[in-house]
Parts: C-alpha cells; sequence; structure tokens
C-alpha cells in the first residue's frame, strides 16, 4: 500500500440500524459478500424511535464525521409508527444544527428494509463517499455543546 | 452493580471470521481490558465444546457478564444465552457482538481494518453489557385457538391439522369459497390429478370439522396483541344474502339479468351479479355483487340522491322470485367480528401477472391468456368443459403456442427471480392440450426446462415422447395479429434461426407474484415482505416458516412461488409450529421493556403520546407513568421523548448507548 492511500481520510460513520429492517439488512448485506467500508460502525437498536437526537449528537461530537438512522419503510415500523416519530426528530436535529452553522448532511436518515441488504450496501458507500467529499467534521472540535 | 469479570469469547466460525478478522489479536487487546477476566477465542462457538467453554469459564472465572463475538445474534443469541444459563449467569447478562455478518464478511478484503473495527465492536458491546441488569422473562398466557388467513390449499391443510390435534381454528378466506388457485386448475402435474376430486374432501372437511369455524367471503381487518395473545377482527363482507336460509340450489342465478366477468374463471368466462362461485364451493352459498346488481346500484343511486325512489315498483328483483328458501334480503349485512387467537397462519397464496402487462407479446389479445386463465379452458369443469376454445370465436385452437419465462428472470419487464412452476405447469398444459384435441400441434418456447421434482423429469420427456409437444429453445420477441391468427416472432437460440410462426392461440407464462392486497395485511400484521409481496421468512434456509414476529406463521406460496407438493408439506410444517406454540401452558415474553424511575419521572406524559400500543398511562395519585408490561413491546419510543430519562428500555438504557457510541465514533 502506498503511503498516500493511507493517508487517505477514511470518514467515520456511526449508524443506529433498527432490529427488524436496516440491521436485518445489514446482517444480509454481509452474508451476500456486498462490501462497504469498515469505518461504518453499526449500532443495533429495537426501533428508529428509540434514537434519541442526543445520541446523534454524541457521536459527532466523540469524533464521527457522520452518523446515519437506518429504520423501516414509512408504513412497515413493527412497532407501528416508530419510524414517523424518527423521521420528525431527525428533521428538528437538522434544523437546530443548520441554524447554529453546522453541516446538516452529517445525519442521514434511510429506510432501508429487511430484504434490502444491496441497498444497505448502496447506501454505505454512497454516503461514505459524499462526506469523503466534505472532509471530517469540524463538529468534534467544538467540546462546549454539553454532554449527557 | 457495574460488571467487572466480563469474559469474551470470540469465535472463528471457522474460516468465516477467523479467516479475515485477526481474532488473536482481538482477544489480546480485550484481555487488556480491566473489567475482562478472559478473553479467549474458539473455532465454533456455537458448538458443544464452544459452549462448554463458556459455561466452564463463567464458573472458573466467576464471571458477571459474557460477550460472544460471532454471527448475527439473530442466530445464536439464543444459544449463548441458554449456555449462560446453565452455568448459572443470568442469561441477559449476555451480549452478542456481531463480528461476521457485519464486519469479517463485508470487510472481507480488508483485514486489518476489519480486525480494528471487530475489536471496537467487541469493546462497544462490553460497554453496554456492563450495565445490563438481570432479568427474568414474563410469562403470558397462550390462547389456545389458532387463525389461518387464506383458504386455498395451504389454508386448507394447514387448518385441517390443527383442528385435527384439538385446536379450535378460525379459517378466513376473502372469495366466496375455499380452495383457492388449486381449485382453479385442470389437473396437477406431474400425477395428472384432477384437483377438483382431490381437493373437494378436505374442502369438506373443512366445512364439517368441530373445530374450524369458516368464514369466507371475509377479510382480517385488525390485528393487535402478540403472541399467545392475539386479538383480530374480522370484515365478513355484505353477501346481501342470508346465509343460514341459503340452501345453494342456483335458482338465481338462472333469473339474474347481469352479468360480471368471472373472477373463479379469471375472466374466461361471466357469472351473473348473484352468484355461487362454482358448482362445488363450500360453503354453497350465493353472493351479489353490489357493484353489478340492478337493484343494489339502483339503491344506491336513490341514496346517494342521484334519482327518485319510486314508490310500488320493484326493481328487479327476479332472484327473490325464485327464491324458495327467501334468502334474498338485499340488505347491506356487512359485520365485524372479534376472535382471540394464539397463533396466526399466513397463507394467502399467489397470482400471476395479466398478459396485458406484455403488449409486446400480445398480452392485449383476446386469445392471448395467462395460463391461469388457460387452466380454466382446459378444466373440465370450467367454461369450455376441458375441450379448450378460443376467447374470441369460440373455435378450437388448432396450433398453440407456449411461452415460458414471460417477464420471469426479466428485471425489466417483469421480475428477476424464476417462478418455478410455470415449466411444469406449461408442459403439463400442452400435453393436456394434445390429449383434448388430438390434431392440435403444441409448440412451447423455452430458455431452460426447470424439472426438479419427483417424477417431473420423466413428465417432461413424455410430454415429448407421447403427446409431441415441440420444444423451441428461443426466446419470444413479438406476438402480433396477422388475419385471425397470430404470429409468434423468435429466435431460435440453438440454431440462431429465426423463427416465425402463426398459431391460433398463446399462452404465456407470466410471472408470478404474491397475492394482492398482501401488503396491507402485511402491515397489518406487522410482517416485512420484500418489493413483490413475498413474506419475508426469519431464515431462509432454517427458519422458513415463521416470521420474525412470534407467534405469526407463513404456509405454501405466500413466502415466495412452489408447487402443491411443497405447498401442502410446508402448512404442515406450519401447523405444526402453531401447535407447538400452543401446547405450552404458558409463553415467554422478552422481558427487554420501558421501565420507570419513579423518582425521577415528573408525571408529564410525554412518553404516553408517543406509545405506540397504549401501554403507558399515568397514575392520577401519584403522578408518575406506569407501564402495563403485557401490552409493551420495548420499541423505546418513549424513552426517546422523555425529557428526564425516567422512562427507560431496560438492557437499552441511554447511558448504555451512550457509552457504546463514544466507543465507535473516537476517531482511531
Ligand atoms: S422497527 Fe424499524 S423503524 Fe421501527
Amino acid at each position: 500500500m502506498n503511503e498516500e492511500k493511507e493517508k487517505e481520510f477514511e470518514p467515520v460513520i456511526v449508524g443506529f440500524f433498527c432490529n427488524w429492517c436496516t440491521s436485518a439488512a445489514a446482517d444480509m448485506a454481509g452474508t451476500a459478500r456486498l462490501h462497504y467500508p469498515p469505518s461504518i460502525r453499526p449500532i443495533r437498536v429495537m426501533c428508529s424511535s428509540t434514537v434519541d437526537p442526543v445520541y446523534l449528537i454524541r457521536a459527532l461530537q466523540e469524533g464521527a464525521d457522520a452518523t446515519i438512522l437506518g429504520g423501516c419503510h414509512p408504513g412497515d415500523c413493527h412497532y407501528i409508527n416508530g419510524n414517523y416519530k424518527a423521521r420528525r426528530r431527525v428533521a428538528i436535529v437538522k434544523t437546530v444544527l443548520k441554524s447554529l452553522g453546522f453541516d446538516d448532511e452529517r445525519i442521514l436518515l434511510e429506510w432501508i428494509s429487511g430484504s434490502e441488504g444491496p441497498k444497505f450496501a448502496r447506501v454505505m458507500n454512497e454516503y461514505t463517499e459524499l462526506i469523503k467529499k466534505k472532509g471530517p467534521s469540524d463538529f468534534k472540535y467544538i467540546d462546549s455543546l454539553g454532554g449527557d | 452493580m457495574v460488571m467487572k469479570r466480563i469474559g469474551v469469547f470470540i469465535c472463528h466460525c471457522g474460516r468465516n471470521i477467523a479467516g479475515t478478522v485477526d481474532v488473536k489479536k482481538v482477544a489480546e487487546e480485550i484481555g487488556k481490558r480491566e473489567d475482562v477476566a478472559i478473553a479467549t477465542t474458539y473455532v465454533f462457538m456455537c458448538s458443544e465444546p464452544g459452549q462448554k467453554l463458556i459455561e466452564d469459564s463463567i464458573k472458573k472465572y466467576d464471571l458477571d457478564g459474557v460477550v460472544v463475538a460471532n454471527c448475527s445474534p439473530t442466530l445464536h443469541e439464543r444459544t449463548m444465552r441458554n449456555a449462560a444459563a446453565r452455568a448459572g449467569l443470568n442469561p441477559y447478562r449476555v451480549e452478542i457482538a456481531n463480528i461476521r455478518e457485519q464486519c469479517s464478511w463485508p470487510h472481507e478484503n480488508e483485514p486489518e481494518k476489519a480486525t480494528d473495527k471487530a475489536i471496537r465492536i467487541i469493546n462497544a458491546t462490553i460497554e453496554k453489557l456492563k450495565a445490563n441488569a438481570s432479568l427474568e422473562p414474563i410469562e403470558v398466557p397462550v390462547i389456545r385457538r389458532a387463525l389461518v388467513i387464506g383458504g386455498g390449499v395451504a389454508g386448507i391443510q394447514a387448518a385441517l391439522d390443527l383442528a385435527d390435534s384439538g385446536i379450535e381454528t378460525i379459517l378466513v378466506e376473502r372469495e366466496p369459497s375455499i380452495g383457492g388457485n388449486m381449485f382453479r386448475l385442470s389437473e396437477t402435474f406431474p400425477t395428472l390429478d384432477c384437483p377438483q376430486c382431490i381437493l373437494t374432501p378436505k374442502m369438506n372437511d373443512v366445512a364439517n370439522h368441530p373445530n374450524i369455524k369458516l368464514y369466507t367471503y371475509s377479510e382480517i381487518e385488525d390485528v393487535s396483541g402478540y403472541m399467545g395473545n392475539f386479538k383480530v377482527k374480522i370484515k365478513k363482507k355484505a353477501t346481501y344474502v342470508d346465509w343460514d336460509k341459503c340452501t345453494g340450489c342456483g335458482e338465481c342465478m338462472k333469473v339474474c339479468p347481469a352479468y360480471a366477468l368471472s373472477e373463479y374463471d379469471f375472466g374466461m368466462a361471466k357469472r351473473k351479479a348473484i352468484y355461487i362461485q362454482n358448482e362445488q364451493a363450500v360453503p354453497l352459498k350465493a353472493v351479489i355483487d353490489e357493484n353489478k346488481c340492478i337493484k343494489l346500484q339502483f339503491d344506491k343511486k336513490v341514496r346517494e340522491g342521484k334519482i327518485k325512489p319510486k314508490k310500488h315498483v320493484r326493481i328487479c328483483e327476479k332472484c327473490v322470485d325464485v327464491c324458495d328458501a327467501q334468502a334474498i334480503h338485499f340488505k347491506n349485512n356487512e359485520e365485524i367480528i372479534e376472535e382471540e387467537v394464539g397463533a396466526i397462519i399466513v397463507a394467502t397464496g399467489f397470482e400471476v401477472m395479466p398478459a396485458e402487462k406484455f403488449p409486446e407479446l400480445g398480452g392485449h389479445y383476446p386469445d392471448v391468456v395467462t395460463a391461469l386463465q388457460f387452466e380454466r379452458l382446459l378444466a373440465p369443469s370450467g367454461p369450455t368443459n376441458g375441450i379448450p376454445r378460443r376467447p374470441s370465436d369460440g373455435k378450437i385452437p388448432k396450433r398453440i403456442a407456449f411461452i415460458h419465462c414471460v417477464g420471469s428472470r426479466d428485471p425489466e419487464h417483469g421480475v428477476p427471480y424464476c417462478s418455478r412452476i410455470c415449466c411444469m405447469y406449461l408442459i403439463k398444459q400442452a400435453t393436456l392440450y394434445r390429449h383434448a384435441v388430438p390434431d392440435g400441434e403444441a409448440y412451447a418456447f423455452y430458455i431452460d426446462i426447470r424439472s426438479n421434482g419427483k417424477g417431473y423429469e420423466e413428465f417432461y420427456e413424455r410430454s415429448k415422447e407421447e403427446y409431441g409437444v415441440v420444444y423451441i429453445r428461443g426466446k419470444v420477441g413479438k406476438v402480433y395479429k396477422v388475419g385471425d391468427k397470430y404470429r409468434v416472432q423468435a429466435v431460435d437460440t440453438l440454431t440462431g434461426r429465426v423463427i416465425e410462426m402463426d398459431v391460433d392461440m398463446v399462452v404465456l407464462a407470466t410471472a408470478a407474484v404474491a397475492s394482492k392486497g398482501i401488503k396491507e395485511l402485511a402491515k397489518k400484521l406487522r410482517i416485512p415482505y420484500d418489493e413483490w409481496g413475498w413474506l419475508k421468512e426469519v431464515h431462509l434456509k432454517l427458519r422458513p416458516l415463521e416470521t420474525p414476529v412470534a407467534g405469526i406463521f407463513i404456509a405454501g406460496t405466500a413466502q415466495f412461488i412452489k408447487d402443491i407438493t411443497d405447498t401442502v408439506s410446508e402448512a404442515s410444517g406450519a401447523a405444526a409450529k402453531a401447535m407447538a406454540m400452543l401446547s405450552k401452558p404458558k409463553l415467554e415474553k422478552e422481558p427487554l421493556l420501558a421501565k420507570v424511575d419513579p423518582e425521577i419521572c415528573a408525571g408529564c406524559g410525554r412518553c404516553k403520546e408517543v406509545c405506540p400500543y397504549g401501554a403507558i398511562d399515568i397514575d392520577p395519585r401519584r403522578h408518575v407513568a406506569v407501564v402495563n408490561e403485557a401490552l409493551c413491546e420495548g420499541c423505546g419510543a418513549c424513552s426517546a421523548n422523555c425529557p428526564t430519562t425516567a422512562i427507560q428500555v431496560v438492557n437499552f438504557k441511554k447511558p448504555q448507548i451512550i457509552n457504546m457510541v463514544d466507543v465507535l465514533a473516537e476517531v482511531f
């Protein structure tokens, strides 16, 4: 491996994947040996609705260059309508981030169902590419934003 | 409380993990942690010696928590929890770190990074585990009744098996009669049984079984509850006929002047506005099609104020005059019925894409039909009494082209998958056609012949040798009308020759897809499906009959297209699965539910607002939230909405997730 390649920016992306859809899709992508960057770091949660906006902010604060929240397609949430709640919350965090002058594209909400292994891999690859172009997040250098 | 003696067990999974991830290095790194008492690897952690290793280590090191780094928790979480329980450790003190599906496999080309990622995933899992509480499963009662949705051969078989084992079973079918697709077939491959003859005994058993409650012309309106305790609302659609009185004599159909295309014959024949689905229908009862009945249409217009009511003038009502049983009342007798069941089997079946979807293959011409339509033309019980006739002019076709793989294996025009049954039923249809019309010619255009079942290949050979069916390996590009014939254009892929052939009829083996309405039903059941509507099983190889929702099973072609043999086997399999569940006196529910800390809770009610199950109430006296454990499913929507962290899902608490985030977000 040459040095330049080694130094290439690899964005750290923390993913919150719901147990019933997006985690299942991740398993399916892996089983099919579809490749995506190892810098995607998964956390399995039961439903997208359990993801407190604090988690997303915390990830960015602690060093992630971006975060993904993956849930079931609208109408398909295992818990009836959790993903609608997640959608509302994400919209709010994004607005707040933007109004504070931060790049709101560093939070991504995606619907990936349990049978969409290929989509999982594609989204992970495409999002990594996007964040690579943007460069490292400056959010992590702000430590005045309060923790827990 | 926080665990200090954690054991970490890293699985090689043969080469599946160890071929990419340097498991030795992982164990070394993890072993450096102060809270880890032992970190070790083994070739197959799920094997008996692997589990033994965990059990022994728990005792030897007096472990208070265990992380197993292996495959997806959907596969072996239970195995590992049971192993821990055997060694006296609370099973909820075991967590799985998925380093196979979500690490070694997708990153197989980047071993170093995969190794680092595996370490990170395990570290994050340890952080979560450390604050896990010991839990006991929650016991829930079981209602010893079952619901089967869909009255085709799968639903019939499943219902009979359940009922025979003493379980009261409710069978719901949306058509007026049970029987489904199988009952409409001409004959079945490869035995050439008559489906009516072999299915009617089972249909009658369903109707007469003391343990079966049959609702036909009914649909599932709503489903709530959980395994062992489902509440189901069933809509009995309006028949406008009193079924308690109707004798099924069929006199009404003779006099009814209004027609519609027969669903039973896939549009190959007409039926009346009042009709009994077929002569062997179970139950043998008449229904009125409200969209076609002259009187009901008139009444509707009056209701809408479009026309004035005519006093003392009877609108049609011819059927009433001939109904000796006085069963026809024209009243909207739609009804919602509630039933409680412990298990549900979904057996909703399949349908085929309509011919019209393939205009380049002439699908819009009347004599270009789908294979299911042609089944009716070949069926002795069908509109042509088993001698096929052209829908356009009633002539007996003397040459037929049978086209395989229409829309199947063709992602651009249809679906990417093989519809599995088409090769065999087209072979059968060509055979039956040659039998019915001895001077007729049958040409089959195929890509590959897939005849992989007991007696299937022999059946295919017989169609060539005994019945002279001509097989042409070629893809048909176009079908168009020339005079009163249809010209089929194809390329013979074996010789490269272009073929043009004029035929009297074309049969298209259009792709099979899941039956209409399945997505809506699946949403009510909260079970997943793929983009074509096939229901998703827990594991394609090992748990094909179960959905991810405990207590809901799949039988037959609702899961994916398959032949009758497989459908019936699966139906019995799903019934057995349901029986196993219903035979337990009590079921265990995961205790991973929401819990309130009354010390912190301010009783604001924001959790109650977002709970999809109505499981939360505010205690008016203490002014704190309380969770109904029977209703809570543990989604955690409440916890994300709680301004004070008073309500949390056990073992998915906020500090646990935050600690995971901190490990995973960290840059190398
Ligand atoms: S379970 Fe997937 S979003 Fe709710």
